[in-house]
């Protein structure tokens, strides 16, 4: 029995790799308004990811103007390409190298919040663990056999599925308990900030009208409110000669 | 001056007698209500529609290379072209909402039956027409859903015994979904499409406006010449071609303002839920904007699960249904033509369902169900159960046809007032 | 119908209300149509400021830049050019810069920030064709102008501007050649596009 339970706790984490999709998600409460910790997300996305992903959708001006950060700031802190500050987040990255590095073509990342979700970006960035049988020596746990190298390992630290000793039914098995990550630059709790601020960032790039539309909506919501008012009241006052 | 004016252009064309008559002194039934109001919203999100459709093609870049980064150059640089995809892609929804609506509307008080057959025709000919301008439309994003979608729905054609390989490849004008296909999608839905159901509303208008409008007690407001005594008849002033050939009786009131005040307090409420989507999630869960189509089109990774926009999935679960892939297709065109073939179905004299026996109003509410659940079915992922599921709702869907023709034959019906109630 | 009179002051005022409002709402409706006609954040992208370098430029020598999808020339003048500007102000239709051609700086004899160095948005003022730099003695040839030496010349219809962009009498161009805005970084950079603000 024993040693049934401690096997059945072992695979589960395994049995939810197979199942792919059917992953948990953490919930990503992630706030557009909050432009420090978008700057910290875009600075972390330069610094971390724009190696690799574009998002060349998006221009690094409206990136500055949006979060608030000087341009002549921001050109000297985060865009590391020396172009115009008018120009797209883009790399220099041949796709036919990414293909022969990865084995994959990688992907642009403007709208990759609009495809995954906001919960499953915090998920998953959160999600890697080491893997000898891996070519980058990384796994995770809602993208199984992911391609790409864990970049945040140098914050993180080495990231490891972790087991804990409990007590079931009085008896004493050995569990999965999380990932657990050592000799990162960041504390779990800094780490999981820091990623939550990336997502957030990602959320905002997916779709950087979103604030100053649900702004106009509002406004436009309280006009029709009046519109519909005066338009009741006045097929009111036709209708009474009816019946 | 002003009167001159009028009256110069008047004597030149028609404008305030075909305003008149169609717009001001049209006889309305007065006891239509909230189920009336959806051909009025329906012409409303069509000229929105087409409003936010010429401006999108402003900006909008109909080739393979250039589809997906243009729409996300309309949405982030052009200024206000948020705003304007968004009323554009919420309208496609909106107008299937509508249209749902208005149909089911035309089913429950018998507005198909005799004098109207033709008019139901013309807005099933709008609807078959609405349903290729929505589907090409949702290709020109070029997203993954879009590839797919259109690779799913063009692939149909290839079940056409001998000719249906060459037919796929035609449509596609290459041996894939590809720029080509784009490109005549393009066309299609921005010019073709658009004249065609333009063209078939004003058929639809005309229409009703020769048999007029029925309305919920199914009580015929024209009647003939000399059967009415004069303190029966309307005192609202209407339209002489109207009251030439008819007397109208007085359970009418003028389309104007009448009509049209009752259809504006509609349509600042559908506004209201309009733009709370539009402003606040366009993408409605992923409903109306499927979030695998943000991710550029890639012709060799599918995505997960494939499915059609909410508005068709009824019918791809009728599809998916029929093991078999040409019995599939033919199932679902076939469950599409038993509407059309409804005023011949039904065979009862009695309009609306309030005056009919009870099991056509338990039949007419299965079939919304069936339909709804149908579309529950065609929109989610596949499952065991679901193919059993689909396949007894679709035998379901026919079998309201079924029932209808053999029960309206000899039905017990209530009998119909002489007047309109209320 | 019934036999409530009608209260017609309600009926005006609340047709008129409503009239207003819904007017409210349509022109609220037309704002995002007629806003996205505004030049796109790519457009203004393309229009932005531009820098030069003008160390490279040899005294009498021209260089064309784009700003705005507009040729805008920078030339270094010599002293020799500088010093024909003054003896043909009787054949010129606006030789004191009077029409608004220029900003505010460039109001001056050399209708430049600094005499060295012309800039000029190189479009006829007449149908908007790209004038030709003649330097040495060519213009006077080529233009037939009689005593001045340096100009461009338009080959369209034959307008004429001399070096400092201003338009020669008796030619189809009405206007002198427009001075964008424009400011020095330093002594070796220039700014297309804006002018430095005053103090």
């Amino acid at each position: 029995m024993k040693k049934f339970l401690a096997a059945l706790f072992v695979l589960v984490p395994g049995l939810a790799l197979s199942a792919g999709g059917d992953v948990h998600l953490d919930k990503a409460h992630y706030d557009l308004t909050d432009k420090a910790s978008l700057q910290n997300g875009a600075k972390l996305f330069m610094n971390y990811c724009l190696g690799c992903h574009q998002q060349q959708y998006q221009r690094y001006q409206s990136t500055f103007e949006d979060l608030g950060i000087p341009l002549e700031l921001g050109q000297e802190n985060l865009q590391f390409t020396g172009d115009k500050v008018s120009s797209y987040i883009t790399n220099n990255m041949k796709p036919a190298n990414a293909e022969k590095w990865f084995g994959a073509a990688i992907p642009d990342l403007t709208l990759v919040a609009r495809v995954r979700g906001a919960d499953w970006l915090y998920t998953y960035l959160r999600s890697f663990y080491a893997d000898p049988k891996r070519p980058m020596g990384v796994n995770n746990l809602v993208f199984k056999d992911v391609g790409m190298p864990h970049v945040l390992q140098e914050l993180q630290g080495r990231p490891v599925l972790a087991h804990e000793e409990a007590m079931v039914d009085g008896e004493k098995v050995e569990r999965y308990a999380g990932i657990k990550a050592e000799g990162g630059l960041m504390t779990a709790e800094q780490y999981d900030a820091a990623v939550l601020d990336l997502v957030n960032y990602l959320v905002y790039v997916g779709e950087p009208g979103r604030l100053d539309l649900e702004h106009k909506g509002k406004f436009v919501l309280g006009f029709i409110i009046v519109l519909f008012i005066f338009v009741y009241l006045l097929k009111k006052e036709y209708w009474r000669e009816v019946h | 001056m002003w009167k001159n004016l009028l009256d110069w252009i008047e004597y030149r064309i028609p404008m305030m007698r075909v305003a008149n008559m169609h717009a001001i002194q049209y006889p309305a039934p007065k006891n239509m209500n909230f189920w009336y109001v959806f051909g009025f919203l329906a012409t409303i999100v069509l000229v929105n529609q087409i409003l936010t459709g010429v401006w999108l093609t402003m900006n909008f870049v109909p080739t393979a290379e250039g589809a997906f980064a243009s729409v996300e150059y309309i949405m982030r640089e052009v200024e206000y072209g948020n705003v304007i995809r968004y009323m554009h892609s919420t309208g496609a929804s909106a107008f299937f909402i509508v249209v749902y609506m208005h149909m089911f509307r035309g089913m429950i008080y018998g507005s198909y039956q005799k004098p109207r057959e033709l008019l139901w025709l013309f807005g099933m000919f709008i609807y078959l027409a609405l349903m290729a301008e929505a589907f090409m439309g949702y290709v020109l994003p070029w997203g993954q859903m879009s590839y797919w979608g259109a690779q799913v729905i063009v692939s149909l054609f290839g079940a056409i015994p001998v000719i249906g390989e060459d037919l796929t490849v035609w449509i596609q004008g290459d041996y894939v979904i590809s720029g080509a296909t784009l490109n005549r999608f393009f066309a299609l839905h921005v010019i073709a499409l658009p004249l065609v159901i333009v063209i078939l509303v004003f058929l639809h208008i005309v229409a009703l406006h020769e048999v007029g409008s029925n309305n919920p007690d199914g009580v015929e407001v024209k009647r003939p010449k000399g059967s009415l005594k004069e303190e029966e008849k309307t005192k609202f002033e209407m339209h002489e071609y109207y009251t030439k050939k008819y007397d109208i009786i007085d359970d009418v009131v003028p389309f104007f303002p009448h009509i049209v005040l009752k259809d504006l307090v509609a349509f600042s409420v559908f506004l209201f839920g309009f733009c709370y989507i539009m402003f606040f999630a366009p993408e409605m869960g992923g409903k109306f904007l499927e979030h695998p189509n943000f991710e550029i089109a890639n012709p060799f990774k599918t995505p997960e699960h494939i499915f059609p926009v909410w508005y068709f999935t009824p019918f791809y679960a009728i599809l998916k249904a029929v093991p078999d892939k040409l019995l599939g297709v033919i199932m679902m065109f076939f469950s599409i033509i038993l509407l059309f073939l409804l005023p011949w179905i039904d065979r009862g004299k009695v309009k609306s369902w309030r005056y009919r026996c009870g099991f056509h109003k338990v039949n007419l509410l299965v079939f919304a169900g069936v339909f709804i659940f149908l579309g529950y079915l065609g929109g989610t992922p596949q499952a065991e159960w679901k193919i059993i599921a689909s396949q007894i709702l679709t035998v379901m869907y026919v079998m309201f046809f079924v029932l209808l023709f053999i029960y309206s034959k000899n039905e017990k019906t209530k009998p119909v007032p002489a007047r309109i109630t209320k | 119908m019934s036999n409530t009179p009608v209260d017609n002051g309600r009926r005006r005022f609340l047709t008129v209300t409503t009239s207003v409002v819904g007017a409210v709402g349509v022109v609220g409706a037309a704002v995002p149509f007629v806003a996205s006609w505004n030049p796109s954040m790519r457009a203004k992208a393309a229009g932005a400021d531009v820098q030069v370098d003008i160390s490279k430029i040899e005294p009498g020598q021209q260089l064309t830049v784009k700003w705005r999808s507009k040729p805008v020339w920078i030339v270094r003048r010599t002293a020799d050019m500088l010093a024909e500007l003054g003896n043909h102000d009787d054949r010129l239709r606006d030789p004191n810069s009077d029409e608004p051609q220029q900003p505010e700086f460039a109001k001056n004899a050399y209708r430049s920030l600094k005499e060295e160095y012309l800039v000029l948005v190189g479009i006829c003022t007449h149908l908007g064709c790209s004038p030709k730099f003649l330097a040495d003695g060519e213009f006077a040839k080529q233009a037939e102008v009689v005593g001045v030496n340096n100009g461009f010349f338009c080959p369209c219809h034959g307008s004429k501007f001399d070096l400092a962009g201003r338009v020669f009498s008796g030619v189809p161009a009405p206007l002198n050649l427009q001075v964008p805005p424009y400011q020095f970084l330093d002594d070796n950079t220039i700014l297309i596009g804006s002018a430095e603000e005053k103090a």
